[in-house]
């Protein structure tokens, strides 16, 4: 009895050093995701920092002092600002200012390096429309499928098997569009250019289609079962309850599964690497190959030098693909987070 | 009458959809399996290139991957648990501190492949790799200020946590509270209820997560591109300061670098399709774990 007694004295708080230790070490554990994306955040801004911050230097000195000192301090020095005096330097030195950023010519190896993003960021919106354009609708319509029409014991089928589809790497998709797709469409449509936007935006939309599918069916499986009751109950059939009531209520889910299957598409790298034919052209054409802003990294930065450049520029292009899908995630998550939940709460 | 056409035409479009997605499915999966059968052998999964890489098997390769995802897990199985531990244990839902790591964990899944490749080049390697020799080498020759296994397989690991963690927490949640007030309610403390009570309650799930994680890090390229991936090696990674080969690396240079593309088709495809096989077979085994975990809750 006494030392039930003694024991009950324990129930109050004390201080115990396995606890202690345990949750802070936990909580410590916890955090790194959050230090993980800061870091992510500071080193590859950190890289691409010398397009937004030209050396001090540059800003005092003329410009003629420039060329003068730049034959004193070679590498320390680098052009910045000035496009008209490019033809004095050596050709090996290249100008990173946000006029050349925003040339029309991606050509980094050369005579006389261009640094023009302008067709990169044409190649990634290219691909990335033609993968909504044809994914977004058939995982939309397969959702609705397995969501609310399909039986209990199909739909328990369907749904692993397109998930299946998730796990294909990306290299997969990318090598079966380069030899398999690629020809067939070439033989089909008969254009010019075996590799192209097309083939690349068909093979990412095989990418885009477990995502889109999987958060379009969360939401429609989300709906509370009381609207599509009472819509059935007022004598509405299957389908325009799936239409009239069902879609409406998850349209911002919807629509957060579009911009995540968007973001996805515009940061993937392997497909369009590989299908894509990787010339850097301004055009609408569809037919024509394209070169996105990630094929860019992929490709080039084994062989650049560190920290010259076109290290810089591919940097620059890395943190604008990072801030990019930032948005559009934030965005498709503030649309879940809000506005769906708002409408499952009926306000 | 005419309604219940449309309502026929409505179900039969999405039901075509299912069906076109499963077929595309199905015909890649063909048509690799078919491309790679005539190479596909027990000497193709353990010999070593030949040839110039023309011939011969794929074992480095393999071996390669099977390292990366290995010591990626070490490093992203613990964090993603311990994270998801947190996240469902610990931490009150309206805190500043919880709803600043749901969102990291939120962005960290959404972030490209590509961008942690650049991350892990200028953090691992230009950063800590470069630190590291200016610490530890007397010569000043380069050691870890270059690519190899270790840097690739911890970016492949920030790749990965968040896969971890969504995977542990859903199995959390599934634990009954009753089992943690019986723990609390025989006088045992927080971390005893956890360590004893809800992990072993959750470890389905912390193997379904793992088994995610190695599928999807077995499967990403773009993360070890610039980290430390080689093209061909004349012998096996030894140390965590060797570079490496990849199944997925080999595929895309393979089939796009190589000098005759054309002579070595056969064996892109049987590469495809040992990679397909690899992640398709671990995403299956994490299908089935928790379908059976899903009925036993049931019961």
């Amino acid at each position: 009895m006494q030392k039930k007694n003694g024991n009950t004295n324990s129930l109050d708080r004390k201080f115990r050093l396995s606890e202690f230790l345990s949750e802070y070490i936990i909580k410590t554990v916890a955090f790194s995701s959050f230090a993980i994306i800061i870091l992510i955040f500071v080193f590859v801004f950190k890289e691409a920092a010398p397009i937004f911050f030209p050396k001090e230097k540059k800003a005092e000195t003329s410009q003629f002092l420039q060329s003068e000192t730049y034959g004193e301090e070679p590498g320390t020095e680098q052009p910045e600002n000035s496009l008209e005096l490019y033809s004095s330097y050596t050709p090996s030195h290249d100008v990173a200012s946000f006029k050349n950023l925003t040339g029309k010519n991606w050509q980094p190896v050369g005579e006389e390096p261009k640094y023009g993003v302008l067709p990169l960021i044409i190649g990634s919106l290219k691909v990335t429309v033609l993968a909504i354009l044809f994914g977004a609708p058939i995982a939309i319509l397969a959702a609705i499928f397995s969501a609310l029409f399909a039986p209990k014991g199909l739909r328990e089928i369907i749904k692993p098997i397109i998930e299946l589809l998730a796990s294909f790497p990306s290299v997969v998709i990318g090598f079966f569009a380069l030899v398999t797709l690629a020809t067939v469409l070439q033989n089909i449509f008969g254009y010019s250019y075996r590799l192209n936007a097309f083939v690349g935006g068909l093979a990412m939309a095989l990418a885009v289609i477990p995502i889109v599918y999987t958060v379009t069916e969360d939401a429609l499986t989300a709906i509370p079962k009381y609207m599509s009751e009472a819509s059935l109950a007022l004598g509405a059939t299957k389908w325009q309850t799936a239409l009239f009531v069902v879609m409406p209520a998850a349209t911002p889910g919807i629509f957060a599964a579009l911009l995540l299957g968007f973001g996805r598409a515009f940061g993937e790298t392997m497909i369009v690497l590989m299908a894509t034919g990787n010339a850097p052209l301004s055009t609408f054409n569809i037919f024509e190959p394209v070169r996105t802003m990630s094929a860019t990294i992929g490709a080039e930065m084994a062989e650049v030098v560190f920290g010259d450049t076109h290290y810089t520029v591919l940097f620059f292009i890395g943190a604008s693909l990072f801030v990019v899908t930032f948005a559009i995630n934030a965005i498709a998550e503030f649309y879940v987070r809000t506005k769906l939940m708002k409408r499952f709460r009926g306000e | 009458m005419n309604n219940k056409i449309l309502g026929k035409s409505i179900v039969a479009v999405s039901a075509l959809a299912v069906i076109m997605i499963v077929s595309a499915l199905l015909f890649i999966l063909l048509e690799i399996y078919l491309g790679g059968r005539s190479v596909l052998s027990w000497q193709f999964l353990t010999g070593n290139p030949t040839e110039g890489m023309t011939e011969g098997g794929i074992f480095p390769a393999i071996v390669g991957t099977v390292l990366l995802v290995l010591i990626m897990s070490v490093a992203c199985v613990p964090i993603g648990t311990i994270t998801a531990i947190y996240l469902n244990e610990y931490a009150s839902k309206k805190s500043f501190f919880t709803k600043m790591i749901r969102f990291a964990v939120n962005t960290l899944s959404g972030v490209p492949a590509i961008v942690f490749g650049l991350f892990g080049l200028g953090f691992f390697i230009q950063f800590i790799g470069t630190e590291m020799d200016r610490m530890f080498s007397a010569d000043g020759s380069l050691l870890w200020g270059q690519p190899n296994i270790l840097w690739a397989s911890l970016t492949m690991a920030l790749l990965t946590i968040p896969v971890v963690i969504v995977s542990v927490e859903e199995s959390l949640k599934t634990v009954p509270n009753d089992l943690r007030g019986g723990g609390y309610a025989l006088g045992a403390t927080k971390w005893q209820v956890i360590r004893k009570i809800v992990i072993p309650n959750s470890i389905s799930g912390i193997l379904t997560g793992s088994i995610l994680a190695i599928g999807r890090g077995a499967g990403e390229v773009a993360p070890i591109l610039f980290t430390g991936v080689a093209y061909f090696l004349p012998h096996l990674p030894e140390k965590l300061s060797d570079q490496f080969m990849n199944l997925g690396y080999h595929i895309y240079v393979m089939a796009t670098q190589s000098p005759d593309v054309e002579a070595t088709k056969s064996i892109q495809y049987a590469t495809a399709f040992v990679l397909l096989a690899c992640t398709f077979s671990l995403s299956f085994i994490a299908i089935i774990i928790r379908y059976q975990f899903r009925k036993k809750i049931k019961e």
